[in-house]
């Protein structure tokens, strides 16, 4: 083992109760960030749940949507425009909006409906644990998910409410489709969800345009636009920027994340800093000795840098471990934390640039030892 | 004549600054020689660890020249200084300045991992140190499982190990008693006398006296006297 690590191992694990208190530092930094971030993605992969599960090629909308969830409308006429363009397989009609949902008791709840054209398949429900898609084509039917079961007051297959004075029936039930506004989805054909949202016949929120096996994209995505007037065409990955985007960072709630994540990474830097800092002064003794003895302070960097990087690898596992801990916690929540094999990277990364940037304070204080000092001490 | 190892010319030292300035070192001129024990005498506050400082390349003279091994230190900056300290000069110190986390065998190897020694010749040579200041049973105690006398034994190895033509020792047998001050003298009195090391030892212990080669007194920053070790002894003797 290289005596510079030995050296800063000894260092570090000399007093346990600095030790400790630098590896919480660390923990409690990192735990703040990867909440801080895990939400950011969580939230940023909610808010394009839609769009990820929708089998579209492009969208067409209303010139301006800043978002999915934005209701603005356009006229469906222009479906048959989008489908006189050759390399356009289909244009299937997609309606949302807000609506109220009354449980048999009468008490109402808001719900977010989606209707769209189930027979062409657009924008259907997913991960169905009772019922079928194809039951959604009858008459009053539609799909929510379970854990909403209580919110809109049924508990399964069956059950009856009324959207907007019209009886609707659950006639299929899905597992996780959750929504970051906690507004329940409900999922129904889309002639039902004009009836249920009050858009008129003949409009639409979106269309989704499924291209053929053959079809040129770019050269379909620019008739398009040149053929509909006032619409905008995005492929499914500008869409997902857009919404993610509008809700991250136009609402300010990727810059609320953001923010807290900044104060982890700065509460973990002044504690690390303090901490090594105090390691560094009670060593001063030592430093000042290598330093009479002709090492280089290259040598006694190395010492620090190396008592910085072993605490953010020690700092960084338990974090790690709390990490997995609070992912699992919030798996099922409203807004669960996700971790990505990237944002695991990039927080190992934090953490070792947080422990060095730490470790500045303690090298100045070091670069100033006069070697002379062994002979007073 | 062979060239000395060490060579001071009118070294001149200010401390502070202003009102509070002092000369500690005044016009000071000396030479170590290869297989010389000279001893530094001196009162509290004569200069002697200013002199000790300044020869061991750990301060700068406010004038004055300091040559090691044919190396100016003249317009060095602190990492040639460094080097020079690394590949000429070994220290020994008073309070031994052990690291206290570090076994005996890698309290020594220290010297030479800092001059980029690798590890298995380091170890090797450590434990070969530690052999030569008969500790060879000691090699993988830590300071606190040791003696003084023995702790200032590994401080000797580790001054000794990188094989330096100079060793400087600040009050090596100070936090000693006279068994140990003895032995430790002795040790380094064999060093001085092998491989024509020059080994200069501040002290104000007259029990030191009878290892010495050369003793030169220090008063007031100033070079006062310098007698052969033979002459001292005998002095004693005749006391």
């Amino acid at each position: 083992m290289p005596l510079v690590f030995t050296i800063a191992f000894r260092n570090l694990f000399h007093d346990r109760l600095r030790f400790v208190a630098t590896v919480i530092g660390i923990v409690f930094s990192i735990v703040l960030v990867t909440i801080q971030m895990g939400l950011y993605f969580g939230f940023g992969r909610m808010v394009t749940t839609m769009i990820d599960h929708a089998s579209a090629d492009l969208w067409v909308m209303p010139r301006g949507t800043k978002a999915f969830e934005d209701p603005s409308l356009l006229n469906t006429r222009e479906r048959y425009r989008a489908l006189a363009i050759n390399g356009v397989a289909d244009a299937i009609p997609v309606v949302i909006g807000f609506a109220d949902w009354r449980m048999p008791g009468g008490a109402m709840t808001p719900v977010f409906v989606i209707g769209s054209d189930l027979r062409a398949g657009g924008l259907q429900p997913w991960d169905l644990v009772e019922g079928r898609i194809e039951a959604l084509t009858s008459a009053k039917a539609v799909a929510v998910d379970r854990t909403y079961f209580d919110r809109l007051g049924v508990s399964g297959i069956g059950a009856t409410a009324e959207i907007r004075q019209q009886p609707v029936q659950v006639v299929a039930v899905t597992n996780g489709i959750r929504s970051f506004t906690t507004t329940p989805f409900v999922f129904m054909d889309v002639d039902r969800a004009r009836a249920h949202t009050g858009v008129p016949s003949g409009k639409a929120t979106f269309l989704i345009i499924r291209l053929s096996a053959d079809a040129d994209r770019d050269r379909v995505r620019r008739q398009l636009m040149s053929d509909i007037a006032d619409v905008e065409v995005l492929t499914p990955a500008e869409f997902r920027d857009r919404s993610r985007t509008f809700w991250l960072f136009g609402t300010g709630a990727g810059a609320a994340l953001f923010a807290g994540a900044l104060l982890g990474v700065i509460v973990g830097t002044v504690v690390v800093a303090q901490t090594l800092y105090a390691s560094t002064k009670e060593h001063l003794n030592e430093f000042a000795t290598l330093r009479a003895m002709g090492s280089s302070r290259r040598y006694i960097y190395k010492v620090i840098i190396w008592q910085a990087l072993l605490s953010a690898v020690i700092g960084f596992a338990i974090a790690a471990l709390v990490g997995d801990a609070v992912v699992r916690l919030t798996a099922e929540t409203a807004l669960p934390i996700v971790i990505t094999p990237g944002l695991i990277a990039g927080l190992f990364l934090l953490t070792v640039v947080m422990c060095i940037a730490s470790s500045i304070a303690a090298i100045v204080q070091v670069t100033r030892i006069e070697p002379a000092m062994v002979f007073t001490r | 004549m062979t060239e000395p190892l060490l060579e001071a010319v009118n070294l001149t030292k200010d401390l502070g600054s202003g009102a509070a300035r002092v000369a500690a070192l005044k016009g000071v001129s000396l030479a170590l020689n290869g297989g010389e024990l000279t001893l530094l005498m001196g009162p509290s506050g004569s200069g002697k660890t200013t002199l000790l400082s300044i020869l061991g390349c750990m301060l700068t003279p406010t004038e004055g020249t300091v040559r090691i091994c044919r190396h100016s230190t003249a317009g060095a900056d602190p990492e040639d200084l460094a080097r020079l300290r690394r590949e000429h000069v070994g220290f020994v110190f008073q309070s031994f300045h052990l690291f206290p986390t570090l076994s005996a065998t890698d309290n020594v190897r220290l010297a030479l991992d800092v001059r980029g020694e690798p590890r298995r010749a380091a170890k090797v040579k450590s434990r070969e140190a530690l052999a030569k200041v008969g500790l060879a049973h000691k090699t993988k105690a830590y300071p606190r499982e040791l003696s003084g006398g023995e702790q200032q034994r590994v401080a000797i190895a580790r001054a000794i190990v990188g094989n330096p033509s100079i060793i400087l020792a600040d009050e090596p047998t100070a936090a000693l008693d006279g068994t140990n001050g003895q032995a430790i003298m002795k040790i380094l009195a064999e060093i001085a006398g092998e491989r024509g090391r020059a080994v200069l030892i501040v002290t104000h212990d007259p029990r030191l006296l009878p290892f010495a080669d050369r003793v030169v007194h220090i008063e007031d920053g100033r070079i006062t006297g310098e007698e052969s070790g033979k002459l001292q002894r005998e002095m004693l003797e005749n006391h």
